[in-house]
């Protein structure tokens, strides 16, 4: 392209096309740049809703009421999970991650549609600014849970409406950027690179992209048939008009399960970049997770009966489903166990990104065996609707994935801005960020067992030292995140620069500079090798060789 | 597919990746619509007597008419694809104008059909319908909701062709570069489709 030439040295933050500034930004079709958009909105979301969260424990450390009331309290807990799940967790990874390196990763200059990936940003945009008005508007914060489960949905006097469009667009805006995945890693994948030689983070989106695309629609029409009954009262849902409330509940999971995967599955690919670069060895397994990738997104789709155990579904539904649930568990042990055995032998650098991968791999550990206990029937019935559910998912979503965001910025950061932050004090905010939620979580999986039902204001006496705990890890957790922003925000001016490639890393965006240019790669690079080849064995031991000498 | 030809389309229009990516949104319609469709699959297996009772209030004759237009609606849209090909810019737009005018005709009689639905009371919400035994009030909002969402992809596939043919007036689309009209093209292909499943299921089906 002619542009590239002119400016041959110019990183894509200080290429100025038509625009300056800030219009410079809303106009851009760079895919660097629309991550680096996606990721400031979704940064100041997520602080949002960790405050709610925080002030939802203070309310809980002590039985009865303290700095709020049962009404707001359920708008809080509703708002906190509206804007955790359909603003952060689920575009997250993919929309930040995913557009800054799977172009980089598969050696392309952008994604298929570039202008339909902008545009996809803006439907994000529209649909977080309705959800924060759905809390701000008259008639109140939506209380219904971010399930939305009907008949409670359809009759509900706040603004439900507005928090369904928001996640009816927001879902919309999530379908575009699977849609632009997909055809990106099918077209413009670098020549010599065949699906087998592809690095893992794109197999992870592949596979993502691929449920979003298919599982989406479904909550983007049952949302709109929840609309429907509240508007032009067509009670799909309501019994009073002969409507089915458990038809709404399959139809949303049949979504919301495989929403699951869309979380976790991007974060296990960031992980699988990180252990090789880190332990300075190919990837153990290359197939197998490849190939896990997709079982899961394939089997993620037919298990979303297990949130309806007590619901009131057949005996051989629940049997098939709690059986499903067990088989899906299969592919992500095997990750774990590559993940591990990636470590095994190689030359550990234990640098931020690898600690935070790590803690990944403990957390999910946990969040995935407490899982089984709610996916086994017996123990479901004693389990449903307890913290030990609250506990669990967040174990999966912030231990899993929200670590896995965190070691992604930290892996790509020198990279993102060219720039290097503060090891120490990445270290000291992972230090708060992981004790901090421990404390926050683990003890919900005790009360929960004990009976303390999650979504409650109030509660017994006995269960007050565990809320008592959570609320001293939440705010622990929160110093973590604060400090771990701090550490980040403020080297991106004062940062030392970042050599090209600081990890060492053999994947191709550690091949072009920090920050790259705006196409990416001066010429596009020929694949001839997986991703993962450190070199010859006769180079790789001359490089422990002088390892060793140095130490 | 040999992995060598795989160009940056930075460099070159990428035809097939367009046309993948339309494919995929097309799956993403069907599969809103397949809500639709499973939801009126559970009724009517819980409530096939007031299905059967209720499908019998839509006008058939209507109904065909609709259908018998959207199909050749459809056909002109693929003609046009072809005169673009072969280079003949002014049948393509000919062609895809009585496409627009077939889609008018669809829309207006609808609107004559929702209205005589409406002169009847028989409207979501309406006290005539609330007091329908629960399935056929049940068919009739999946009536409504099935055919009103058919009906606003009926306006975007409208609004699409529209601009397809300004694209095509100003030369943006000709014969070595007519992904979009292929893609405008498949979108109303779509729109036909659901049409051939909605019809049987509310019309013909009694």
């Amino acid at each position: 392209m002619s542009h590239s030439e002119t400016h041959p040295q110019v990183s894509y933050l200080e290429y100025q096309g038509k625009y300056k500034g800030i219009l410079g930004w809303l106009t851009t079709t760079d895919h660097k740049r629309i991550a680096l958009l996606y990721m400031y909105c979704i940064v100041v979301f997520f602080f949002v809703a960790a405050i709610l969260g925080l002030t939802m424990s203070i309310e809980k450390m002590r039985p009865g009421q303290d700095i709020m009331n049962a009404q707001t309290y359920n708008g809080l807990f509703t708002v906190h999970g509206i804007i955790m799940i359909f603003m952060i967790v689920i575009p997250g990874l993919a929309a930040v991650f995913g557009n800054f390196a799977l172009p980089l990763l598969i050696g392309a200059r952008d994604v298929a549609f570039p202008k339909l990936n902008l545009f996809s940003w803006y439907l994000y945009v529209i649909g977080a600014i309705l959800a924060v008005l759905s809390q701000l508007l008259k008639g109140g914060a939506p209380d219904t849970g971010w399930t939305f489960y009907v008949p409670y949905s359809a009759g509900s006097s706040t603004n439900v409406i507005w928090a369904l469009t928001a996640a009816f667009i927001l879902g919309f805006s999530n379908i575009l950027t699977g849609l632009n995945f997909i055809v990106t890693i099918h077209r413009m994948r670098a020549p010599g690179m065949t699906w087998f030689k592809m690095p893992l983070f794109p197999w992870s989106l592949y596979a993502t992209a691929w449920i979003q695309v298919l599982a989406t629609p479904i909550v983007g029409i049952t949302l709109l048939m929840v609309i429907a009954e509240r508007v032009l009262h067509i009670g799909f849902f309501d019994p009073a008009l002969g409507g089915d409330p458990v038809l709404f509940q399959h139809l949303f999971w049949i979504y919301s399960h495989p929403a699951v995967y869309i979380m976790i599955l991007p974060a296990m690919g960031v992980i699988t970049e990180i252990f090789p670069t880190f332990s300075q060895k190919p990837v153990f397994g290359y197939g197998a997770i490849a190939i896990s990738s997709l079982a899961i997104a394939f089997v993620g789709y037919f298990v979303w009966g297990h949130h309806m155990f007590t619901s009131g579904i057949s005996y051989w539904s629940k049997w098939f489903f709690s059986f499903l649930t067990f088989i899906v568990a299969v592919p992500s042990a095997i990750k774990v166990f590559n993940w591990i055995s990636t470590m095994y032998g190689g030359s550990i650098q234990m640098r931020p990104p690898l600690l935070y991968a790590i803690s990944f791999v403990f957390l999910f550990m946990i969040g995935g065996f407490t899982g089984l206990f709610l996916g086994a029937l017996a123990t479901n019935v004693q389990l449903h609707d307890t913290t030990f559910v609250v506990a669990h998912f967040h174990y999966i979503i912030f231990g899993g994935m929200g670590f896995a965001f965190f070691a992604a910025i930290h892996y790509w950061y020198p990279k993102m801005y060219g720039k290097m932050y503060s090891d120490r004090w990445a270290y000291i905010a992972w230090g708060f960020t992981f004790v901090g939620f421990n404390l926050l979580y683990f003890p919900q999986f005790i009360i929960g067992v004990q009976g303390m039902p999650r979504r409650y204001f109030d509660y017994l006496p006995q269960f007050q030292w565990g809320h008592m705990l959570s609320g001293f890890g939440a705010f622990i957790l929160l110093i973590g995140l604060i400090l771990m922003a701090w550490n980040l925000i403020y080297h991106v001016k004062r940062g030392a620069i970042a050599p090209a490639n600081p990890w060492k890393g053999v994947t191709l965006e550690w091949q072009i500079a920090s920050p790259p240019t705006l196409e990416n790669f001066e010429e596009i690079p020929v694949i001839k090798h997986n991703p993962y080849w450190f070199g010859t064995e006769e180079e790789i031991k001359r490089e422990k060789k002088s390892v060793t000498r140095n130490t | 597919m040999a992995e060598i030809k795989n160009i940056a389309p930075s460099e070159h229009h990428d035809y097939q990746g367009s046309k993948m990516g339309m494919w995929l949104f097309i799956f993403t319609e069907l599969f809103l619509f397949g809500g639709l469709f499973l939801v009126y699959a559970v009724f009517r297996t819980q409530y096939s007597a007031d299905f059967h009772k209720a499908a019998e209030e839509t006008n058939t004759f209507i109904g065909t008419l609709n259908t018998v237009v959207l199909l050749i609606s459809s056909m002109t849209v693929a003609m046009s694809i072809t005169a673009i090909q072969s280079n003949q810019k002014g049948r393509a737009i000919r062609l895809l104008l009585v496409t627009l005018v077939l889609a008018s005709v669809f829309m207006v009689n609808k609107y004559f059909e929702w209205g005589h639905k409406f002169e009847l009371k028989l409207y979501p919400g309406s006290e005539v319908l609330t007091n329908l035994p629960k399935g056929e009030l049940l068919f009739f909002g999946l009536y409504f909701m099935m055919t009103g969402l058919h009906a606003i992809h009926v306006l975007v596939g409208m609004i699409l062709l529209t601009v397809t043919i300004f694209r095509i007036k100003s030369g943006h689309i000709h014969t070595g570069n007519f992904s979009m009209i292929e893609n405008s093209g498949l979108y109303w292909h779509l729109v036909d489709l659901i049409w051939i499943f909605l019809f049987p299921m509310m019309y013909l089906i009694t």
